[in-house]
């Protein structure tokens, strides 16, 4: 075309006028920590796997959670989801159902027989795991990962530790449990049972270059309870862990449990399931006080079981206890009131917390024992140079997750041990909170409810309470995921920006800014749904 | 073709001749009948293809011609006075963005006081617009221009504006010689646009252009009006040949030779001018005419060379500029620049006021013994004037000038009392 | 046991892009083959809703098309920022010809079009498109000889509420009570007067084209698709687009897309489409809010919120937003994702 002068343009040519010159504060992309994964005792990286739940692809999503957990059918059941607590999208409508999915995944591993990838190159190192619970188990799990051989010598007739001798059935079926230790040992995690640490010292003898401690704590703390000799008086630790064995233990008709915590919980609603007409918990406080779970609490209730807030029990007859009636004084303190209650109960069962066993320890120089647990450092690695511990005897929070979570640490550090190096945990990013994220953009979506188990059923049977999702609602459940913090390339920024200077970089490389173009207005940063942008000011 | 018609279809089957593609026209007096009779042929079908739009104003016909244009398609409309003015915006920027859309202006009076019958008024308003201007003298004139108009505009990617005078022309039934398509057909080629709006090939018209490359984009418009002044005689000739006649060119000039009083005029107040000076010539006066074809851009050169033997020139306009005097004789007083000779401007027939034989006699003559005004106004009624003026002085709050001359006329339905 | 279907994702349809959407439910916007219809290196300012919207609504007409669009640019922000020599944004065959008649030039583009593809219905489309004041004001006939006419021309209004180009002046779409510098914020009444309005789209649908809707930046989807869903009729069709103006609204230039959600969410702005002058459909409000929360951020109201906040008139504003919700039936929806 023979073009007028200066009226009449070429397409485009707007290219040559740099607009970035304008700019006086630049988007910048970032990674912020999920609340989710800032709350897993586990360290998972829960976003992470649900990204690929998202997509429907499960394989992927499980290898990518076992990469931090080797459990998820049991964490699926038994954890406490202190993730969902962090979860943003509980100030849209509810928290993402992290757990279900995660078992969803952990169960479809089983069905479809997934492996775990293939170990490194080996190392030649060997390392002792005392212990086969959710700490041992990691630790073993993650230094086979790494190459180094794990051994883990295991006292009792089974693995699992507390997992299977302290968590009732309907909360977590056997097979289940059963089925992830039989990954790990195909994964070539090596378990001796029947093989009871009384030295550590004498042990690491036998060839090993380290040594991880995750004996638990099995020992049921007491509580004076004047008891007449017929009364039977037992501990939570032995009801539960006389579950595995072939007869169940004789609880009788009426029992009491005392105690507020999740095992306290546990021990009434089995002694339900064992035939009792009637299981009562006695707890010293009041409900929001309680330790124990607040759904477990409720699905407890829902199956019959009675609990007496605000109650001591003062003394333990043939076929009766005397309670007494307490009262909160100003300070929220429970103080007895002189009001006392005769209640029938043909078996009390104590369930006040317990102790880690430590004698294997004795002798070992540089330990330092505080309260009952084994002091550790940041790389859970005790006293004694070598020497790591984790799980119910390393700390206060005593759950499978938190466990899992001390075996990794301690794998982790064990590594770097063995090179010769100083454990160093990554440093963490800054957490991506509501505030830093635009909410509008996630569809309205309230959970999905997992099935529950028929009342009739629960009250008779240890079949597992909850159900599992299907594929339709773990899925529905996935992409509940806000992907709070990270980049989940919604194309809201290439979309929004008004320079065109966003260039999208195609699936899974996410996106970079045209700074010869961006002039800096941060619409990008204020749309971005999940907080992945910030603005810095320009330094000129 | 030799036919009686009325000066409006004339136009209308000549510009239909020229395979237009789009016509948009919104109706004024005394432009009307030209668009008519296009919005029948293409409703019926003769011409074809062409998209008729019956727009809200002028501004909008304009508009669309100024749309169709810029997306190729041959474009044409019509308008008068108050139209032209209504769409001023829009013609000053169809020349602007070099679009060749032809128009045909019925030339008429403009308002206040309103008034739909002839003068030149509304054309020579839009003199700087940009576009070129053709003033025809006869029916013929009109219909010849226009075919010649298409093929200027498209050459040079200007608009073209053929001026007609308003019922004198437009309503006036007159025997034509009217072309046959195969002529209009070898005489005007397929329009090519210079510029055009096609996802093809895609372009932004209309920048905005700052103190930086407005000068040369203007002067630019200029030069090409200039190459005007080269094509259209050489149009002129081609359009002799292919259909037989003399039409268009810059100037005519009628018994100049050895003239010492030459009087300029455009339009068809030539024709009565010409009776005159055959009269007069016959009575042994040197006189002569120069009639301007083009007034846009304006042939000075032209001019000079036919006017340059008179004694005196006396341009006789049917325009004023208000305060000023006339429009034509400014343009024609540039051309004479450093010639010594007499020149008188004469402002004649606005509004359609009669231009008599009788009167032209005695101008002319007057013009002859150097007896005029240098500006005089043709038949101008001083009655009426000065009893208005004395109005003026005498009050304040003297009422409409318009409807005061009309009282003292004596036009009935002016009396309200 | 029943349980809601999967047809629900992440983001649902909200962001510009979903990986989990099939690719033909995709926005145009999230393509890295979208036409960038308006070019990088214009002039706008920043966070410019204009720019957005224009890029928006031209790329979803050349998705539409097949890349067969030619544009009639009105005077304005869009074209002295997106037009000046030597340099143009636009990738697209475009023209600005005057203020006030970018309505009759698309109507002699879509003429051109017929005659020269010997068709009723050429391939290539014609937009046209201005800001408030030449739509609603200087454009305002040349836009209704148009819609009367029927002519095949799809005609968006870009309306930031304001004269913005010249130094923000009032137009008849600036908002009741806002300051503009022709209607400051001083004396009994300060800023815009409350008149009668002259919503133009209502003023479209009055001539019963086959085509109105409105639409804002926050709703980029539902931009699309009423670009798309005009594309698919011949004759006159009109958009009206609300696009925040950062310079004349007073508002910070992050902000841009975050007011027109909130324009539409308290009721202000109507979204809502209307074939042959019957509405079909509107965008429910997902999240109800009070005027206030859509005046506060913006300078031009910012004498209503002073030491006395003017009580009266944000209720009055509060009533306008009210009717709005009533005859449109705007009314957040359960269910509505």
């Amino acid at each position: 075309m023979d073009k007028p002068f200066a009226i009449t343009l070429d397409p485009g040519s707007s290219l040559a006028n740099h607009t970035g010159s304008w700019r006086t504060f630049r988007p910048e992309y970032v990674d912020r920590l999920p609340p989710c994964n800032a709350a897993c005792p586990a360290g998972e990286n829960i976003q992470g796997w649900l990204f690929h739940a998202e997509a429907g692809d499960y394989e992927k999503a499980w290898h990518a959670l076992v990469e931090n957990n080797p459990l998820p059918a049991i964490m699926g059941r038994v954890c406490y989801h202190p993730c969902e607590g962090g979860c943003n999208r509980q100030h849209v409508d509810s928290a993402v159902g992290i757990n279900s999915v995660e078992r969803f995944l952990g169960d479809e591993a089983r069905k479809q027989g997934w492996k775990f990838a293939p170990p490194a190159a080996a190392t030649g190192k060997r390392v002792l795991v005392v212990g086969s619970g959710p700490a041992g188990l990691s630790a073993a799990y993650h230094l086979t990962r790494m190459g180094h051989k794990a051994v883990i010598y295991e006292a009792g007739p089974l693995a699992g530790g507390m997992m299977r001798f302290g968590i009732p059935k309907y909360r977590l079926p056997r097979d289940v449990l059963d089925a992830e230790i039989q990954r790990l040992i195909d994964f070539g995690v090596e378990i001796q049972l029947q093989t009871k640490v009384t030295d550590v010292q004498q042990a690491m003898k036998d060839g090993f270059d380290a040594v991880f401690l995750g004996v638990g704590a099995h020992i049921a703390k007491r509580a004076y309870i004047p008891a007449g000799d017929a009364n039977k008086v037992l501990d939570a630790v032995a009801v539960l862990r006389g579950m595995e064995g072939h007869d169940a233990p004789m609880l009788g008709r009426k029992v009491v449990v005392y105690g507020g915590g999740n095992t306290a919980i546990d021990v009434a609603r089995t002694a339900k399931r064992l035939g009792a007409e009637e299981a009562i918990i006695v707890y010293r406080r009041t409900r929001d006080k309680m330790p124990a779970h607040d759904f477990e609490v409720e699905e407890a209730l829902q199956e019959g079981i009675s609990i007496k807030w605000l109650t001591t029990i003062k003394e333990a007859g043939e076929s009766d206890i005397m309670v007494e009636k307490m009262a909160l004084d100003d300070k929220g303190f429970p103080q007895p009131t002189g009001e006392f209650e005769r209640i029938e109960a043909d078996s009390v069962v104590l369930a006040l917390g317990q102790d880690a066993d430590l004698s294997l320890l004795e002798n070992v120089p540089g330990l330092v024992v505080e309260g009952g647990m084994i002091k550790v450092d940041a790389g859970m690695m005790t006293g004694h140079p070598g020497v790591f511990a984790g799980g119910d005897m390393a700390g206060n929070e005593r759950t499978v997750t938190v466990a899992v979570g001390h075996g990794k640490k301690a794998a982790r550090a064990i590594d770097a041990w063995l090179r010769g190096e100083q454990y160093a945990p990554l440093p963490k990013a800054e957490i991506a909170t509501i505030e830093r994220m635009n909410s509008w953009y996630y569809s309205d979506a309230p959970k999905t409810v997992r099935p529950v188990l028929d009342i009739i059923r629960r009250q008779s049977t240890f079949e597992e309470v909850l159900g599992g999702l299907d594929e339709t609602n773990a899925l529905f459940e996935a992409r509940r995921c806000m992907s709070c913090g990270n980049c989940f390339e919604c194309d809201n920024c290439y979309g929004v920006c008004p320079d065109n200077a966003v260039i999208k970089l195609g699936p899974g490389k996410r996106f970079k800014f045209n700074f010869d173009y961006c002039k800096g207005c941060g619409i990008c940063a204020t749309e971005c749904p999940c907080g992945a942008i910030r603005m810095v000011a320009e330094e000129n | 073709m030799l036919k009686q018609m009325e000066g409006s279809r004339a136009v209308a089957e000549a510009v239909a001749m020229c395979r237009p593609e789009v016509i948009c026209a919104y109706p004024i007096s005394p432009q009307t009948h030209i668009v008519e009779a296009l919005g029948e042929m293409v409703k019926d079908g003769t011409l074809s293809p062409c998209e008729f739009i019956n727009v809200e104003s002028e501004f909008a016909a304009m508009s669309v011609a100024i749309g169709s244009s810029a997306a190729g398609a041959r474009s044409y409309t019509a308008t008068a006075s108050q139209g032209l003015l209504f769409m001023a915006e829009a013609v000053y920027n169809a020349s602007g963005l070099g679009l060749p859309i032809v128009m045909t202006v019925a030339n008429r009076a403009i308002g206040a006081p309103i008034n739909i019958w002839n003068d030149h008024s509304d054309a020579l308003s839009q003199r700087d617009s940009g576009w070129l201007q053709l003033f025809a003298e006869t029916n013929q004139e009109a219909l010849d221009l226009h075919i010649q108009a298409f093929r200027l505009a498209e050459e040079l990617s200007l608009p073209v504006m053929v001026c007609m005078d308003g019922f004198i022309l437009t309503h006036a039934y007159e025997r034509v010689d009217m072309p046959t398509q195969a002529q209009v057909d070898a005489y005007l080629p397929k329009y090519v646009p210079r510029q055009m709006l096609d996802p093809g090939e895609p372009v932004s018209i209309g920048a905005m252009v700052g103190p930086e490359a407005f000068m040369e984009v203007r002067y630019l418009a200029h030069a090409k009006q200039m190459e005007a002044l080269e094509l259209i005689p050489s149009y002129a000739a081609e359009f002799k040949s292919v259909f037989g006649r003399d039409s268009g060119g810059l100037t005519h000039t009628y018994r100049t030779e050895d003239a010492e009083t030459i009087i300029v005029a455009m339009g068809s107040v030539l024709g009565t001018i010409k009776d005159v000076i055959d009269e007069m010539r016959d009575a042994g006066h040197k006189i002569g005419v120069l009639g301007i074809t083009l007034f846009r851009p304006f042939p000075l050169a032209r001019v000079r060379e036919s006017l340059q033997g008179a004694k005196r020139v006396v341009v006789l306009e049917k325009s004023m500029a208000v305060g000023l005097g006339g429009i034509l004789s400014t343009n024609v007083r540039m051309a004479l620049s450093g010639l010594h000779m007499h020149g008188y401007t004469v402002i004649a027939g606005l509004g359609g006021r009669a231009i008599t034989k009788k009167s032209l006699h005695g101008l002319f003559r007057q013009a002859e013994q150097d007896a005029l005004e240098p500006l005089t106004f043709l038949d101008l009624d001083w009655n009426m004037v000065n009893k208005q003026l004395e109005r003026e002085k005498a009050h304040r709050r003297s009422g409409p000038v318009a409807e005061n001359l009309l009282r003292d006329v004596g036009v009935v339905a002016a009396r309200n009392y | 046991m029943s349980f809601q279907p999967v047809k629900f994702y992440q983001t649902g349809t909200f962001t510009v892009g979903n990986r989990l959407l099939p690719p033909e439910e995709r926005s145009v916007q999230a393509s890295t083959k979208r036409f960038n219809s308006i070019n990088s290196g214009h002039r706008a300012c920043q966070g410019c809703g204009e720019a957005l919207g224009a890029r928006y609504a031209i790329d979803a007409a050349m998705e539409a098309t097949d890349g067969q669009v030619i544009a009639a640019n009105a005077t304005g922000c869009l074209e002295v920022f997106s037009t000046p020599y030597p340099e143009t944004s636009w990738q697209i065959p475009w023209i600005h010809s005057l203020f006030g008649n970018t309505a009759a030039v698309a109507t002699g583009i879509a003429a051109a079009l017929k005659v020269k593809g010997l068709t009723q219905t050429p391939r290539t489309r014609v937009v046209a498109q201005g800001g408030d004041g030449g739509t609603t004001d200087i454009g305002f006939g040349c836009l209704s000889g148009m819609f009367e006419r029927n002519d095949d021309v799809l005609y968006i209004c870009y309306d930031n509420g304001g004269y913005m180009n010249t130094g923000v002046q009032r137009s008849s779409a600036t908002p009741p009570a806002a300051r503009t510098a022709t209607t400051m914020a001083v004396g009994p009444a300060p800023g815009n007067v409350f008149g009668q309005g002259k919503f133009l789209p209502a003023i479209a649908m009055a001539h019963e084209i086959p085509y109105v809707a409105t639409a804002t930046v926050a709703d980029l989807r539902d931009l699309e698709a009423k670009v798309r869903r005009a594309m698919e009729f011949r004759g006159a069709r009109y958009i009206h687009i609300l696009v925040p103006c950062p310079l004349g609204w007073g508002t910070a230039s992050h902000d841009t897309i975050k007011m027109a959600r909130l324009a539409k969410e308290t009721g202000i702005f109507p979204v809502f489409e209307a074939e042959h002058g019957e509405i079909k459909s509107v965008l429910a409000i997902r999240r109800p809010l009070p005027v206030e929360d859509y005046l506060r951020p913006q300078k031009r109201y910012a004498h209503l919120f002073g030491k006395t906040p003017a009580v009266e008139t944000i209720a009055h504003i509060q009533a306008l937003a009210d009717k709005n919700i009533r005859k449109y039936g705007l009314q957040a929806r359960k269910g509505d994702h």
